[in-house]
């Protein structure tokens, strides 16, 4: 085994696109990291490779999760051009804003990287043999339903159990998928950027029902520090070369 | 009169040893587990989805109340994250103090685990004294950041303030007479250092003590030897990081083989277990204890050696001296910006594994170049433990299950995030 020591990124890059060849959908490395793209059909067989093949040897996962690319870029106030106009005094949130006649001032900046999309789920893998990395994204698609790798590493079965309740993404082969984090009885997916973060219902003891109610909750959702995007990053640049005094 | 042989016990939210809000469901052949089922989530504050909505530096604090019995290497996850995004490394000494703080609090954490895994087992003596020890500690934390637990002291670009040259002092009360005072002030005369330096002299024979109370305990070892056995192979596949997988027989510590700030420069050892039963990892944990001493007093040398700044002089991440807001225009304005909108981090995605107590602390942040995370993972590393609860405790009887729950070192706060 000591010819597929695969030791750096570039080296672990080529063998995983040499193996897969375009199951992969693309591959980079950033910030020290390999993320590679797969179809979410071939997830379960991509997984199974990477974890049996010596060549790779990835027998733990340390994380599993999913995201919602659905407000990817979307800011709340407009920076480009605000100098001439100012700024809004006050956000507006997306559910309010329909009582105020207004439309929100969700604004998508143009989205330069076309990240904007649906839900992805995201599985971090570590080789301790090699001591490496890899990070897998599924190509975000419907329905919500994808192959379990419960099969290949046992710890994924919380992990998708949690993607299931803060996501709603649907585990085919999980062999008890339920609810996790959220409360016996909870609606809705709250990780999902359509849910609001006050979240739907409150609950309380009523004295005279003598038990727990739920209710619609009574607060309103506001923005205390309105979402911004700025691109002056160009003041950082200059201290990564200055880097470790 | 047929007798019942199984039936299904609750345990928990609201039992002692149930280490904070874990609920058990526990199916039961007689007084043997067939089945554990965990539920978790009582817990849950939906730490992830709040930091989406806050600037980043806003959530530091959040990342004390995961784990909140080792608070600071939970900030330092996070942090460590947000410089990676950012391209920024700290100064060398905010690395160095990152890194004595870290181990701090590693001794925090193993005393509270300690003490609470032998007090469900039986021994109430451990936990009085660990937490003599952890009062010290304490201490440390509330002259360094002004916060006994909670201290939100890393910052992206450093640390938010130099160590203290004064270790604060008791007081003479009512309750305490100026003789009792100046008794417990003994150590606490110098600089914050030396108070450090003589905890870590002290410690030791400390650790000592809770060996002699437990390591060769008939009783002890009853109930830990033999108990909760994850084979090499099954550690893997059940996700386990640090002790857990350190008992097991790996040496795999993110400390030495993925070194992150100055832990390259470091002269410490990796205790590994050998058949992975609780007692293996209370060993490791044990001499996790007398490792982060070592890395104390070699972090407390080359602070005494070396003075620097502990913050990056970035006016775009880190605010301006408070001195110089009071005449200079640009000060202000920094100041207002980075309190009011916060920075921005450059669009991309970084994960950040930090060695924690409990084993690796992941810290997943997308960000879409906005002031506030677009995702923010946390990779708790008493999840997956607790997910293998149900394997480790099958076969094994009610009173193992205490047993196990305690070697696991489980805290929900990190678990339910």
């Amino acid at each position: 085994m000591a010819n597929t020591i695969v030791n750096n990124l570039e080296v672990l890059g080529s063998r995983v696109r040499e193996k897969f060849g375009d199951k992969i959908i693309s591959s980079d490395i950033a910030l020290d990291e390999l993320t590679v793209v797969v179809d979410k059909k071939d997830i379960l067989e991509v997984c199974k490779t990477l974890h049996d093949d010596p060549d790779f040897d990835f027998k733990t996962m340390i994380d599993l999760c999913g995201v919602d690319y659905s407000a990817y870029g979307d800011v709340e106030w407009t920076t480009d051009g605000a100098t001439g106009s100012g700024f809004s005094r006050g956000v507006s949130t997306a559910g309010h804003s329909d009582t105020e006649g207004q439309p929100s001032n969700t604004t998508s900046a143009t989205t330069t990287t076309g990240k904007k999309g649906g839900l992805v789920v995201v599985y971090h893998l570590l080789s301790i043999t090699h001591n490496i990395r890899i990070r897998l994204k599924t190509l975000s698609a419907d329905p919500l339903i994808l192959d379990s790798v419960v099969s290949v590493w046992a710890v994924a079965n919380w992990y998708e159990r949690e993607a299931f309740d803060l996501f709603g993404i649907m585990f085919e082969g999980h062999p008890d998928l339920r609810r996790l984090l959220t409360d016996y009885g909870f609606i809705g997916h709250p990780f999902r950027k359509d849910f609001p973060i006050s979240g739907h219902v409150e609950m309380r003891y009523d004295a005279d029902k003598k038990r727990v109610i739920y209710e619609p909750v009574s607060i309103e959702p506001r923005t205390l520090v309105p979402r911004v995007i700025r691109d002056d990053h160009r003041y950082l640049n200059e201290h990564k070369k200055e880097g470790n005094r | 009169m047929a007798e019942i042989q199984n039936f299904t016990l609750n345990f928990g939210p609201q039992h002692p040893s149930a280490h904070g809000v874990l609920r058990l469901i526990l199916e039961m052949d007689g007084e043997v587990i067939e089945r554990a089922d965990p539920h978790i989530g009582l817990l849950h504050r939906g730490t992830e989805k709040l930091a989406e909505t806050k600037p980043y530096n806003q959530s530091i604090g959040y990342m004390d109340r995961l784990d909140y019995v080792s608070m600071m290497v939970n900030e330092h996850g996070y942090v460590l994250a947000l410089e990676k995004l950012l391209g920024v490394t700290p100064p060398i000494r905010a690395q160095y103090i990152r890194v004595m703080f870290d181990e701090i609090t590693r001794i925090l954490n193993h005393l509270m685990w300690l003490g609470a895994h032998a007090l469900d087992i039986g021994a109430m003596t451990v936990f009085l004294y660990g937490f003599r020890e952890r009062e010290d500690l304490l201490d440390i934390y509330e002259a360094t950041s002004g916060a006994r637990m909670h201290a939100t002291y890393y910052r992206p670009g450093g640390v938010y303030r130099d160590l203290p040259d004064e270790m604060p002092k008791y007081q003479a009360s009512k309750w305490h007479s100026e003789k009792e005072v100046a008794k417990l002030n003994e150590n606490r005369q110098g600089s914050l250092l030396d108070f450090i330096e003589d905890f870590t002299r002290r410690f030791p024979t400390y650790v000592d003590e809770y060996e002699t109370l437990l390591t060769e305990n008939r009783i002890w070892k009853h109930r830990t030897v033999g108990i909760g056995v994850v084979t090499p192979e099954r550690a893997l596949q059940l996700g386990f990081t640090g002790p857990m997988l350190r008992g097991s027989g790996f040496e795999w510590d993110l400390r030495k083989k993925q070194p992150y700030e100055v832990y390259d420069k470091m002269d410490f050892d990796i205790p590994v277990g050998k058949t992975g039963d609780s007692y293996d990892r209370y060993l490791v944990r044990i001499e996790e204890m007398r490792q982060s001493t070592r890395i104390i007093t070699q972090c407390i040398g080359w602070l005494r050696d070396n003075s620097g700044p502990v913050m990056l002089d970035d006016r775009k991440l880190t605010p301006p001296p408070r001195e110089s807001m009071k005449g200079d225009m640009e000060s202000l304005i920094h100041h207002f910006k980075l309190f009011t909108e916060g920075y921005s981090v450059p669009e991309g995605e970084a994960y950040v594994a930090v060695e924690h107590p409990k084993g690796e602390f992941g810290t997943y942040v997308i960000s879409d170049g906005a002031n506030k995370p677009y995702r923010l993972k946390i990779r708790a590393p008493g999840f997956p433990h607790l997910a293998a609860c149900d394997e480790m405790t099958r076969g094994h009887m009610l009173a193992d299950v205490v047993a196990i729950i305690g070697t696991m070192d489980v805290v929900f706060g990190e678990i339910d995030r």
